[in-house]
């Protein structure tokens, strides 16, 4: 797939403050990149790059082909991007029409695509009222829809769902699902891990301005699990101390729950299992251990944390 | 320049501006007390104050200045030229001051509220040009100026003819000086007030350290408004286009100047201080 999004050896510094440090990244077209890290890791700044709101102190921005940093480039790239931004700021005094309105003026769409877009995201309901009554949700939502009306190839969505209770933030996810589905290029922006849990074609690891890893999460998961992990839990699980003792076993971890077993081969298993009912363990769970994005990230965290000097 | 994106912002701004009571409010009632309620009170006190021992002291004052803006004070009675003196010379020119506060505060709203609010980011990410965010905002804050002058003056000259003008038996205001004034002055002025908002909209972070700072325009107009209706250095006309000229000129060069601290990043708001 060509790359939609190409960021190469990107830095950006606010006076001493290095935001972004020689970034590389690829968003390929059509595909779900979502960019995980802490606050402050960069992820914002990425977003307003891509767009050509800020500019890059060095390195390479191509967006769509583009150079989203030249005058006459970066308005065909932003005109083919939307952009949810953290905190969706609106003219509070305006309607949530109005403000549509205001969107479709200023992306050459029409009307009747704004309310399309407020109907999709389950907005239309509240279109007469001004958006200084809208709740957290409803923002979000009227944001989303402001960032679809022109159809954009491009849609950069910064923590979308920052603010939201449970169900709003599964509708928006759904609904970033729905738009992937339909050959959006989509970039989002997150530090809770859950939310890339199945949306994500790529993972982009971000720490102190920089990708510490990129890949599929099962690129992500062979590349820093590689050893087969399966999750051993017992009637009385301090009887499981002895499977640290087995042969075929690289590791054993507990923290307080079941025990996380990491295989050298998972061909030993059958083998460790009989052991342990001969001794005489009563097994309740054991089960392979399909990585979460979660515990991904955090065994990046301490893989890139060892390699550092 | 894309004239219909420019329309885009400059409707959106105003049409916020109109459903704004916290703004709208105060202003109307500010142009109020310096149009109509000021002139509507004083202007009839002092015709009826004719045999006041304050009447003779302000014709003393009056009698103190240069002859040439004394020559100008119509009146047959010591109460006519007193009011004649207060309508054009005293409350019109601080009256002036209400457009270009107006225009400062929609002004600052505009603008540097943009980055207040947050509101700047959409325009930052947006296909709009700069140039094109620039002049729509500009536009947003010139017409509420210019209609607080076209009415405001408008309303002024209503009751000053009808108080004043009825004692001198026609109507007078605008005089010649205020009509070059209010035509010819005070658009660049309100002009300049906002291009100093823009200079300053990268130096500052709110919106009323913009419009307190523009307020600096507000003296050089009191000061040029009663020189030019006095006539005190050339005649009104003359001293008008004079004035006039040399506003345009500095409001051209100051909106220019504005137009380069209007940058995608300060509408993020994270380059106010670069």
């Amino acid at each position: 797939m060509p790359a939609a999004i190409e960021f190469h050896r990107v830095t950006k510094t606010f006076g001493s403050v290095a935001a972004l440090t020689d970034l590389d990244f690829v968003a390929p077209t059509g595909s779900v990149t979502v960019l995980l890290g802490p606050n402050g890791a960069g992820k914002t700044t990425t977003v307003r790059l891509t767009t050509g709101a800020l500019k890059a102190d060095g390195g390479s921005v191509r967006v769509l082909g583009l150079d989203p940093a030249d005058d006459d480039e970066g308005l065909r790239v932003r005109s083919r991007c939307g952009v949810v931004p953290p905190k969706p700021a609106f003219y509070d005094q305006l309607t949530g029409w109005e403000n549509l309105e205001f969107a479709t003026r200023i992306f050459d769409a029409e009307p009747e695509a704004a309310r399309r877009a407020a109907r999709r995201f389950g907005i239309d309901h509240a279109l007469d009222q001004e958006v200084g009554g809208y709740s957290t949700g409803m923002r979000t939502r009227l944001a989303l829809a402001r960032a679809v009306v022109h159809d954009p190839e491009i849609l950069l969505l910064d923590e979308p769902t920052a603010g939201l209770d449970p169900e709003s933030s599964r509708a928006v996810l759904e609904l970033i699902a729905e738009l992937a589905g339909r050959g959006r290029t989509i970039v989002m922006c997150t530090h809770l891990l859950h939310e890339a849990e199945g949306i994500a074609d790529q993972v982009v690891l971000m720490d102190g301005g920089t990708a510490r890893a990129a890949g599929h999460p099962d690129e992500l998961a062979a590349r820093y699990m590689p050893d087969p992990v399966v999750v051993f839990d017992a009637e009385d699980r301090e009887r499981l101390d002895v499977v640290a003792t087995l042969p075929g076993v690289r590791a054993v971890e507990r923290n307080g729950g079941p025990v996380h077993v990491t295989f050298t081969d998972l061909g030993v298993l059958p083998d460790v299992v009989a052991d342990l009912v001969r001794r005489g363990v009563r097994l309740t769970r054991v089960e392979p251990l399909v990585p979460t994005l979660e515990e991904l990230y955090f065994r990046m965290q301490r893989t890139h944390r060892e390699e550092a000097p | 320049m894309r004239w219909r994106h420019v329309r885009a912002v400059a409707a959106a701004d105003l049409r916020r501006l109109l459903k704004s009571r916290d703004y709208l409010v105060p202003l109307t009632i500010l142009a109020g007390i310096f149009f109509v309620a000021v002139p509507g009170v004083m202007l009839p006190l002092i015709g009826a104050a004719e045999r006041s021992p304050v009447m003779a002291q302000v014709g003393e004052i009056i009698g103190t200045l240069p002859e040439s803006v004394r020559a100008n004070i119509a009146g047959d009675t010591p109460a006519v030229r007193t009011a004649y003196a207060f309508a054009v010379y005293l409350l019109a020119p601080i009256a002036i001051v209400v457009p270009l506060t107006i225009a400062a505060a929609v002004g600052a709203n505009t603008i540097v509220g943009e980055r207040e609010r947050g509101t700047g980011e959409f325009l930052a990410h947006s296909p709009l040009t700069v140039g094109e965010i620039y002049t729509g905002k500009l536009l947003a804050s010139l017409v509420p100026g210019y209609v607080a002058t076209a009415v405001g003056f408008g309303l002024y000259s209503l009751i000053v003819n009808l108080t004043v003008g009825r004692s001198l038996g026609a109507w007078f205001f605008p005089t010649t000086g205020w009509w070059f004034l209010i035509v010819w002055v005070v658009p660049p002025f309100i002009a300049i007030a906002l291009g100093i908002i823009l200079r300053l909209s990268a130096r500052v972070r709110s919106a009323a350290a913009a419009q307190q700072a523009s307020t600096l325009v507000t003296l050089p107009v009191i000061v040029a408004s009663y020189a030019i209706a006095s006539g005190l250095v050339f005649s009104p006309a003359t001293s008008a286009l004079l004035v006039g000229t040399v506003a345009w000129i500095v409001a051209a060069l100051v909106l220019r100047s504005g137009a380069r601290a209007v940058r995608r990043e300060r509408l993020l708001g994270v380059a106010a201080d670069t």
